[in-house]
């Protein structure tokens, strides 16, 4: 059963290869029926594997490299960790590639979209079994191009082609820093390999390398001050932002933590510093959801301040509770997403929530869904997933002292506002648009599943710590969320910091000016010198050419005198 | 070894000749040459040692060997040259012959370069590329090829001229201290130079490399050359004949100049670094297909010279591995620059977009090559900076961690090639039919190869490690 | 008896004459003409330097110079005939289609 462990990224890789090399013969159910089934297939041999689990084990396919001692290799990890991931990876995905066989319905990419997912999810699984950090970056990488891909799928439209290149180069500076952080790793422990670098972490200076990992989870996770990609990533289709913010992409950076974990708790400055982003990010995330109008954008600052959780509780230390977190978050934020997307779908694809309104009637599973969505997101007492995976990073704020805990308070305070604001304007209120509901079941079953996941997800592991005092507190603070929500219909705008702009003129201006100044190639100028010198010459030679018989006689006579005066004088 | 260089240089006079008798024959027999050469390469025991005496007064000798290193480069330009047959088949219609006898004889200077073990032949050799290359674009190249040429020629025959002055004064040194005139390469190592003597005699070399190679600031004739030369002349000069000048530094440079080369080392790794960010915003810049990937490849050779002065065997490995995988990815972008400019008639990048609408195929080989050179980890590329780079750090950390800016800048330009070509809104009336059968067969086997170069690195880094002269 | 000094200025007399001829006449006749009298200067030179040692070298030396001038003038009428034919003209400026 453990040798099949292979099977989980090599399926939805194998269907990227079929889709993307014999693609073209296939009829489009095939297609789709490719693209989803290998994801269906990967998560039945991640649950086999799950089932028979009983302790950690790798799976080395072959060695990919050997220089000296350096010698990574293909090959996987399972451990409990990584065994929750790819169970929330593969079955989130196969949901949502399930929704995108009727989503994508009439799109002339229709083969493309599936590939590229399914490369996507290979991509993710990858760099959640990597047994060393090597292939964890292949996995990594391969997740950037999958999103840049995505995010660009309307290729169309140079605005989608600019949002997706912003993802891939923004996240690929995160990724130069990691990229540093293995050299460093490995001039430091020689090795690569995750179990190994970590018991031999102790020995060198783990903060520099610690640091420089969190670049390239900053970079994926979509964190302060690299946190600018996500929003305008929603330029992709909606299946694709719901992969991206739940199952794959952003959560990466939550897993490398995680997984590094002994390295970040040598160098606690880092570890302090992750929580600072975290905290920072969670702040924003929140504050930034309130004054969006796109209902997407609005979900895309809500990944970007829950993620600012999941890092909050990972540089407290508490990596379960993050994990965990992510796990719930991946089944409400799918889910969401796809209940936004359903939506979308029904209005002509609209995405302004102030022109959505009184939706409840017309369109009751979307809004039933979303609404379970939103409860889960904001951490609705007892029956919801979100509640008891909150529950478990406040409390371990809590004991981390009472700052920590006020401030991710804070943030489960705009959570609830932002999320309930979102609900009540698109679901109540007086309609305002045409509605022409998109009834499929493969829209509706993978929206049910999820709504089911989110609310039940959460009594997986036994949450600890519910009838602590504080957790009271949260619970009244959620609420009170949802009562302010209401009161807030508006549109709401205030002055936040332009990341975007600042990036623009402090990076982009002065690239493109740099590059104007040195596109012709200045350097030509080292052929340009000796070319100049023999024109030169050239023409001061051919000017005693006159063409004239006299001319050239005088020449030879003035010549003659001068040998002659030489020869004599001499 | 004498089988391949006969092969080659006697199939391109029958090239030559077999033009009288139809369009398709030059191209047949440099199939067949090109066959017999490859053949005769995978045999193990041409691998032994060729050594005869050939000028013996001056000590010269037609002496060849072979070794890991030598052997993938030879398999390589053998690979490539297949590859240039095959794309020029529809694009070069005249003086099919004589092209052939040109491109073939490229070939046999590229290979000889490759075996020599003589410094004259080696000199030799290196001439011998030299001028049928300058013909190629002479000859079949588009725009402003005379002037082209005529750079190429210039800046490659001056630098090879300070070679050439480099290696007859190591074998005057050589003969005061032994007594006996020597070209031979395995005689000269160990000639007891003084410091600056040791400098001098490095310098002329390394010019010469440098400017094959090419490194900032002598790179300027590549992008006017690539720019102008046919595909097949794109394809030789950026897979071949730039490696020639970093083989020269691997094989000559720093084995002669053990020393010297230590102390120039962070000079040299600065003019690396310098070439790969320099090489990566001046791409950014470009609006000609072709131009813009001969500015990657500045950028990406910059890795190879970082690589081989690092001077550890972790960066030599990924300098020698980025040699090859440059070799087939730069390649297969000229190729594809090529097949849009027979179907679209321009190079103009203002004048594509939206390409992918009309020929997926192509968009999607396009994007293949395109994450390749931007250094996607599975792809051969990747492993080759990744190890230069963390070989570089070992030795010199702030340098690797310079040129691993130069990988943002890669990302930069290469997605913005694609975005301007394939990508972007599809213009009205902008049409083309998607790659042939014989291209898709080209580009797919260069696919395979960097998607085993990356994945399965290992076979190619065992043989590019052990290597060293003699059998 | 005339000295040896006396016949060398005559030489270098008739040779400057010459010499001022051909620079300052553009008619190529002139030319021509001026030329044969710098060989004949030189002639002279020899025979003056041949009878001052009393050897007949210089005489030997005069008849090549009559020989060579003949020659000479044969290919300088000819290429005159040629150069009027082409530009209608004698003078020699005129002819400078070689400017570079």
């Amino acid at each position: 059963m453990q040798d099949l462990l292979w099977l989980v990224p090599g399926l939805p890789l194998l269907g990227f290869l079929v889709l993307s090399l014999a693609g073209g013969r296939l009829s489009r159910p095939a297609m789709a029926a490719v693209g989803t089934g290998s994801v269906g297939a990967s998560a039945m041999v991640a649950t086999l594997v799950a089932l028979g689990f009983h302790e950690p084990f790798r799976q080395v396919l072959w060695e990919w490299m050997r220089v000296g001692e350096f010698a990574p290799t293909i090959g996987f990890r399972l451990d409990a960790l990584s065994l929750v991931m790819i169970l929330v990876i593969t079955w989130v995905g196969f949901l949502i590639h399930a929704y995108s066989c009727a989503f994508m319905a009439g799109d002339a990419g229709y083969r493309r979209f599936f590939a590229i997912m399914n490369l996507f999810v290979a991509a993710m699984l990858t760099l959640v079994l990597a047994d060393n950090l090597l292939f964890l970056y292949l996995g990594w990488e391969g997740v950037g191009l999958c999103s840049y891909l995505l995010i660009g799928f309307w290729y169309q439209d140079p605005a989608n082609g600019r949002a997706a290149r912003k993802a891939f180069i923004v996240t690929r500076v995160g990724d130069t820093a990691f990229a540093i952080g293995l050299f460093f790793l490995i001039a430091q422990v020689g090795t690569l390999d995750i179990e190994e670098a970590m018991t031999r972490a102790g020995s060198i200076s783990a903060a520099t390398a610690a640091a420089l990992l969190l670049g390239g989870a900053v970079g994926k996770s979509a964190q302060i001050p690299l946190q600018v990609w996500l929003p305008d990533a929603m330029a992709g289709p909606t299946p694709v932002s719901a992969l991206i913010h739940a199952a794959t992409m952003v959560t990466a950076g939550v897993y490398l933590i995680a997984r590094t974990q002994a390295l970040f708790a040598l160098a606690p400055v880092v570890q302090t510093m992750v929580a600072v982003i975290g905290a920072a990010t969670l702040l924003l995330g929140g504050i930034g959801a309130l004054a969006q109008r796109d209902i997407k954008r609005v979900l895309a600052y809500s990944t970007m301040s829950q993620i600012g959780l999941m890092f909050l509780a990972l540089g407290l230390g508490a990596w379960p509770a993050a994990i965990f977190h992510f796990m719930t978050h991946a089944f409400f934020k799918a889910l969401l997403f796809l209940a936004a997307g359903s939506v979308t779908l029904s209005l002509h694809h609209e995405h302004d929530i102030f022109r959505m309104g009184g939706l409840w009637k017309s369109l009751p599973i979307s809004f039933a869904t979303f609404l379970i969505g939103a409860a889960s997101l904001s951490g609705m007492p007892f029956v919801t997933a979100g509640f008891f995976s909150k529950e478990s990073i406040l409390g371990s704020a809590w004991e981390r002292g009472v700052g920590w805990w006020s401030v991710a308070l804070v943030g489960v305070l705009l959570t609830s506002l932002y999320i309930f604001r979102v609900v009540f304007i698109v679901f109540f209120g007086e309609a305002k648009t045409s509605v022409a509901p998109r009834r499929d079941v493969l829209l509706t079953l993978p929206m049910v599943a999820l709504a089911i996941l989110a609310l039940v997800g959460g009594w997986i592991p036994i949450p600890v710590g519910v009838f602590e005092p504080h957790v009271g507190v949260a619970s009244v603070v959620s609420m009170a969320g949802i009562v302010i929500a209401w009161s807030l219909r508006a549109p709401l705008a205030f002055p936040g910091v332009d990341f975007d702009g600042l990036y623009e003129r402090a990076f982009v201006r002065p690239f493109l000016r740099l590059a104007n100044a040195v596109g012709r190639d200045p350097a030509d100028a080292v052929s340009f010198g000796p070319a100049w010198a023999a024109a030169t010459a050239h023409r001061l030679a051919s000017a005693t050419q006159t063409g004239s018989l006299r001319w050239y006689a005088a020449g030879i006579v003035f010549g003659g005198v001068v040998l002659l005066a030489v020869v004599l004088w001499w | 070894m004498v089988v391949i260089l006969g092969a080659l240089l006697l199939g391109g006079l029958l090239a030559w000749v077999a033009e009288r008798w139809g369009e398709v024959w030059p191209r047949g027999v440099a199939l067949m040459a090109l066959a017999i050469a490859a053949a005769s390469s995978l045999v193990p025991s041409w691998r032994g040692e060729v050594a005869w005496p050939w000028i013996p007064r001056l000590g010269v000798g037609f002496h060849l060997a072979v070794d890991g290193l030598s052997l993938l480069l030879v398999w390589l330009a053998l690979f490539l040259g297949f590859v240039s047959v095959v794309v020029s088949w529809r694009e070069i219609k005249e003086r099919v012959g004589l092209f052939h006898f040109n491109l073939l004889w490229v070939l046999a200077g590229v290979i000889g370069v490759f075996l020599a073990a003589d410094l004259m032949l080696f000199y030799l050799f290196w001439e011998l590329m030299l001028i049928p290359m300058a013909f190629l674009i002479l000859v079949w190249g588009y725009g402003d090829r005379v002037r082209s040429a005529l750079k190429f020629f210039i800046f490659t025959q001056a630098s090879g001229l300070a070679m050439l002055v480099s290696i007859v004064a190591l074998a005057v040194f050589h003969a005061r201290t032994t007594g006996r005139l020597s070209f031979d390469l395995m005689e000269l190592q160990g000639t007891p130079l003084s410091q600056g003597a040791a400098r001098w005699v490095m310098f002329g070399f390394v010019a010469a490399f440098a400017v094959k190679l090419p490194a900032v600031p002598v790179h300027t004739w590549l992008p006017d050359a690539h720019t102008d030369a046919p595909t097949a002349g794109s394809v030789v000069l950026a897979g071949l004949l730039l490696k020639t000048g970093a083989y020269g530094l691997l094989r000559f440079v720093v084995p002669l100049f053990p020393q010297a080369a230590a102390e120039a080392a962070p000079i040299l790794m600065g003019v690396g670094v310098a070439g790969i960010l320099y090489g990566a915003v001046v791409a950014f810049a470009q609006t000609d297909f072709k131009r813009l990937v001969a500015y990657t490849s500045v950028a990406h050779m910059g890795f190879v010279l970082l690589g081989i002065f690092a001077l550890n065997p972790m960066a030599r490995q990924g300098a020698v591995l980025q040699m090859i995988a440059h070799g087939i990815s730069t390649p297969a972008l000229f190729i594809i620059a090529g097949a849009l400019q027979a179907r679209l008639h321009t190079r103009d990048l203002r004048e594509m977009g939206g390409l992918w609408a009309v020929a997926p195929r192509m968009g999607a080989v396009a994007l293949f090559f395109i994450v390749a050179t931007l250094g996607l980890p599975g792809l051969g590329n990747f492993v080759a900076e990744f190890l230069t780079l963390a070989g570089t750090f070992q030795m010199r950390a702030w340098m690797a961690a310079v040129a691993a800016a130069g990988v943002v800048g890669a990302a930069i330009y290469a997605l913005s090639l694609m975005q301007r070509s394939f990508h972007g809104p599809h213009r009205e009336g902008l049409v083309m039919s998607d790659l042939s059968v014989r291209e898709v067969v080209v580009l797919g086997v260069m696919m395979a190869v960097l998607v085993g170069l990356g994945l399965v690195p290992q076979p190619v880094l065992d043989l590019a490690g052990g290597a060293h002269v003699g059998p | 008896m005339i000295s040896t000094t006396h016949g060398l200025i005559l030489a270098a007399v008739l040779f400057a004459l010459g010499l001022t001829g051909l620079l300052a006449r553009r008619d190529v006749i002139f030319v021509l003409m001026s030329i044969e009298i710098m060989m004949n200067a030189a002639g002279l030179a020899f025979v003056v330097a041949g009878a001052r040692w009393g050897r007949p070298d210089g005489q030997v030396m005069f008849l090549f110079i009559l020989a060579t001038a003949a020659a000479e003038v044969s290919v300088g009428l000819a290429l005159i005939l040629a150069l009027f034919r082409r530009a209608r003209t004698l003078d020699v400026d005129a002819a400078n289609r070689m400017r570079g």
